[in-house]
């Protein structure tokens, strides 16, 4: 019998690495982090997790020993937020161009400066380019299983990229909420013994990893990635219906709420979806025609359920907390992307919304909705919007 | 791979082989891309053979990246795995940890050796918190830092282990900035600061040596760390033909002295215990990166090598 019990996000993510089994768990501490590996190493030290943890220095060791670790054919496991994930950068993309399934949990935290430890996208949108799978959890329950999800992807032998969970600082990691754990048996079955085909690291089987690629090479390989993560979109609809059928709960790549006969769908991904959801319940309630959807999987993008989803509306608001300076919010540019070529599109807006850890309250998601609904009338005035801004301070 | 006694069209009884103290197979294969009289190939061909395909190699950004061979080609007999620059103590760390979460052996008479191989720069400077790392939290595995002196790869950047009066192209000389003014960083000391079971230095010019502390750092439990002296014809601007001989004089000259850290115990190993260190200029007139030391800088450089030598000898004393 699943097993239900009350407990952060932190401590669902430690829940889904011990019911993954990694062999190799290597991490340090970062706020909101801390204490996924805090709880890894107490059900290590009590003999509930067969696993070696390394004490690593850094985040950059913790992520390149994952690497070793992975390369030497074993299930590795990692988490960090923020400043952690920025230090990672360089040795993501190894992660991924070496094709090696690490899964890595992470609590999303602005990045410095001014020095924030507070919820924002910002650290993951950064290394949306690194070839690494990306899930965004709206609750502690889907932080739990999206991990657990993330294993079973990453190692599919048509996908074998390195795979990242979100899930909001504080608002989740630190939040305690209703999880229900998985039996063992059950993910024993789901996620099956990692066993590398490929390049693993083994004197029987003398194999060089990670050569230099010349011009005639090295555009192949990167192929190779691209291809790898198209697969993925496929791999992770399996994925979501076998854990259905498996532990009676849903997933999909966006998910959509009341956007039938929506002429505003609001978009966005992690917690903020829940507050999204009970707005739009507000807004309904009023008579007003909106909508949301909620972006599960961010990479790879979900273009065509974007495009499905673009067919139902007059305007898309996206609301995200992320910023690339000079041009706009992520999701905006890839929701932009999705349609661009498509004959008829709405009108798609930004929202930069809640960095550092800024609330984000009704009366926020109320001024967005107000301008989407001008845009609709009279058309679009700007593209990108701050919401919430404290205009006495600036 | 092509045996040897073909190319070389003898016959070498298998009892004689045996007895050899370097060992005969080779896995360090024909067709790697050094330069000709490079130190850190012959290097490596010496750990391949000491560790034949027993080993997993970890090689962090660095001369021998290129040395390995571009794909789809590998010189390397045992695998080998190209990580960043500054991550081999990670790395290594990382491979361990999961041969042994497989149960496999790792260390000891016939156990799997992980060997992390980095050159100066790797390993002194940007690599050195994770060999701080590995070297602290008790890997059973083996570092070598091949130290050829600069940042080769990159072409010729001096490094914190460049010695003092050296020419590279970031140490250029000129009016104002003379050559390298630092003196070459004790890496080997730093190490020891961790107090793990071995460290030793070791030098391509004394095979025989390098081959005796691989095979002790296999016994050994927990981390090892060796210090290869492998000098680099194209950064040192030396005769290809000499890097071995330069390699013997920076030895007699104790400029880069042999000696084993054991379990606490200092232990010198040179050729010659009882023979005074051979001057300097015999090390330096050798090598074009040294042609701009002026006779005070030689003397300067001379008084740290005796001053460091004379430190080494107490400590083998007091810690012998
Ligand atoms: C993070 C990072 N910075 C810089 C480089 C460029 N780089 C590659 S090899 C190298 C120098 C290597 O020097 P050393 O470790 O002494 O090895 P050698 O080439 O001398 O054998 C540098 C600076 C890099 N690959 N990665
Ligand atoms: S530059 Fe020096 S270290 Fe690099 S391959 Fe050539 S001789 Fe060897
Ligand atoms: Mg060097």
């Amino acid at each position: 019998m699943p097993m239900r019990k009350v407990m952060k996000g932190n401590e669902a993510a430690a829940w889904a690495a011990k019911l993954a089994k990694p062999k190799v768990i290597a991490a340090f501490p970062i706020t909101p982090s801390t204490l996924v590996p805090e709880k890894i190493s107490e059900f290590v030290a009590n003999g509930e997790l067969d696993a070696e943890f390394i004490k690593v220095e850094s985040e950059h060791s913790a992520i390149s020993a994952c690497v070793g670790a992975s390369a030497a054919g074993v299930r590795a496991f990692t988490a960090t937020a923020s400043q952690g994930l920025a230090l990672m950068h360089e040795i993501l993309f190894i992660a991924a161009g070496m094709r090696l399934p690490i899964v890595m949990a992470i609590g999303n935290r602005a990045l410095s400066a001014p020095i924030n430890i507070w919820n924002d996208w910002q650290d993951t949108i950064s290394e949306r380019d690194t070839g690494w799978i990306q899930f965004y959890a709206e609750n502690n329950q889907e932080a739990l299983d999206l991990i657990l999800i993330a294993f079973k992807v990453a190692e599919d032998e048509r996908v074998l990229l390195p795979a990242m969970t979100g899930f909001d600082a504080f608002i989740l990691t630190h939040t305690v909420e209703p999880v229900e754990i998985p039996d063992q048996e059950l993910v024993d079955e789901f996620l099956g013994e990692y066993k590398p085909k490929h390049a693993y690291l083994d004197p029987k089987r003398p194999i060089t990893q990670g050569t230099l690629g010349f011009p005639a090479h090295y555009m192949e390989a990167r192929y190779k990635v691209w291809e790898a993560m198209e697969n993925a979109r496929q791999v992770i609809k399996e994925v979501f219906e076998e854990f259905e059928k498996k532990f009676g709960r849903k997933y999909q790549m966006v998910e959509e709420y009341k956007t039938d006969d929506a002429e505003i769908v609001m978009i966005t991904m992690g917690s903020l979806a829940g507050t999204l959801k009970e707005f739009v319940d507000k807004k309904r309630e009023e008579g007003v025609k909106v909508g949301a959807a909620k972006i599960t999987v961010y990479r790879p993008f979900p273009i065509e359920e974007i495009r499905a989803l673009a067919k139902k509306a007059k305007v898309l608001a996206i609301l995200e907390k992320d910023i690339s300076f000079g041009s706009g919010g992520a999701v905006f540019a890839d929701v932009a992307r999705s349609l661009i070529n498509e004959k008829e599109k709405p009108i798609v807006l930004d929202f930069i919304i809640g960095l550092g850890g800024r609330d984000v309250t009704f009366g926020q998601l109320e001024e967005a909705l107000s301008i989407a609904e001008k845009a609709m009338k009279e058309g679009v005035e700007e593209e990108v919007y701050w919401i919430g801004l404290r205009k006495e301070i600036l | 791979m092509v045996p040897l006694e073909e190319v070389r069209g003898m016959e070498i009884p298998e009892n004689i082989k045996k007895r050899l103290s370097i060992p005969f197979e080779e896995n360090f294969y024909a067709g790697h891309t050094a330069c000709q009289g490079c130190g850190a190939a012959l290097g490596l061909r010496y750990v391949l053979k000491a560790y034949g395909k027993k080993a997993i190699f970890t090689i962090p950004a660095c001369c021998s990246t290129i040395i390995a061979g571009p794909w789809p080609y590998s010189a390397f007999g045992a695998p080998l795995f190209h990580t960043a620059f500054e991550t081999t103590g990670a790395v290594i760390s990382g491979i361990e940890a999961a041969l042994k979460a497989k149960g496999y052996k790792v260390k000891g008479k016939d156990g799997i050796m992980v060997v992390g191989w980095a050159g100066d720069g790797g390993t002194a400077d940007i690599g050195l918190q994770a060999l701080s790392g590995f070297l602290e939290r008790g890997h059973d595995a083996l570092y070598i830092m091949y130290d050829n002196e600069a940042y080769m790869n990159t072409g010729i950047q001096r490094s914190s282990s460049t010695p003092y009066g050296a020419w590279t192209t970031n140490t250029p000389g000129g009016k104002k900035h003379f050559l390298e003014k630092r003196h070459k960083k004790k890496v080997i000391d730093i190490v020891i600061a961790h107090k793990v079971p071995y460290a030793a230095t070791a030098s391509i010019a004394f095979p025989e040596d390098f081959i005796r502390k691989l095979k002790k750092a296999q016994e050994i439990p927990g981390p090892s760390f060796i210090q290869l002296f492998a000098p680099c014809p194209t950064g040192w601007r030396s005769p290809t033909d000499k890097s071995i001989e330069l390699a013997r004089l920076a030895v007699q000259t104790a400029y880069f002295p042999l000696f084993e850290y054991e379990n606490g115990k200092y232990k010198i190993n040179m050729p010659n215990p009882k023979k005074e260190p051979k001057p300097i200029e015999e090390f330096l007139k050798l090598q074009g990166r040294f042609k701009y030391m002026t006779k005070e800088d030689i003397e300067v450089l001379q008084e740290w090598v005796l001053r460091e030598w004379e430190e080494l000898k107490k400590k083998a004393e007091v810690f012998g």
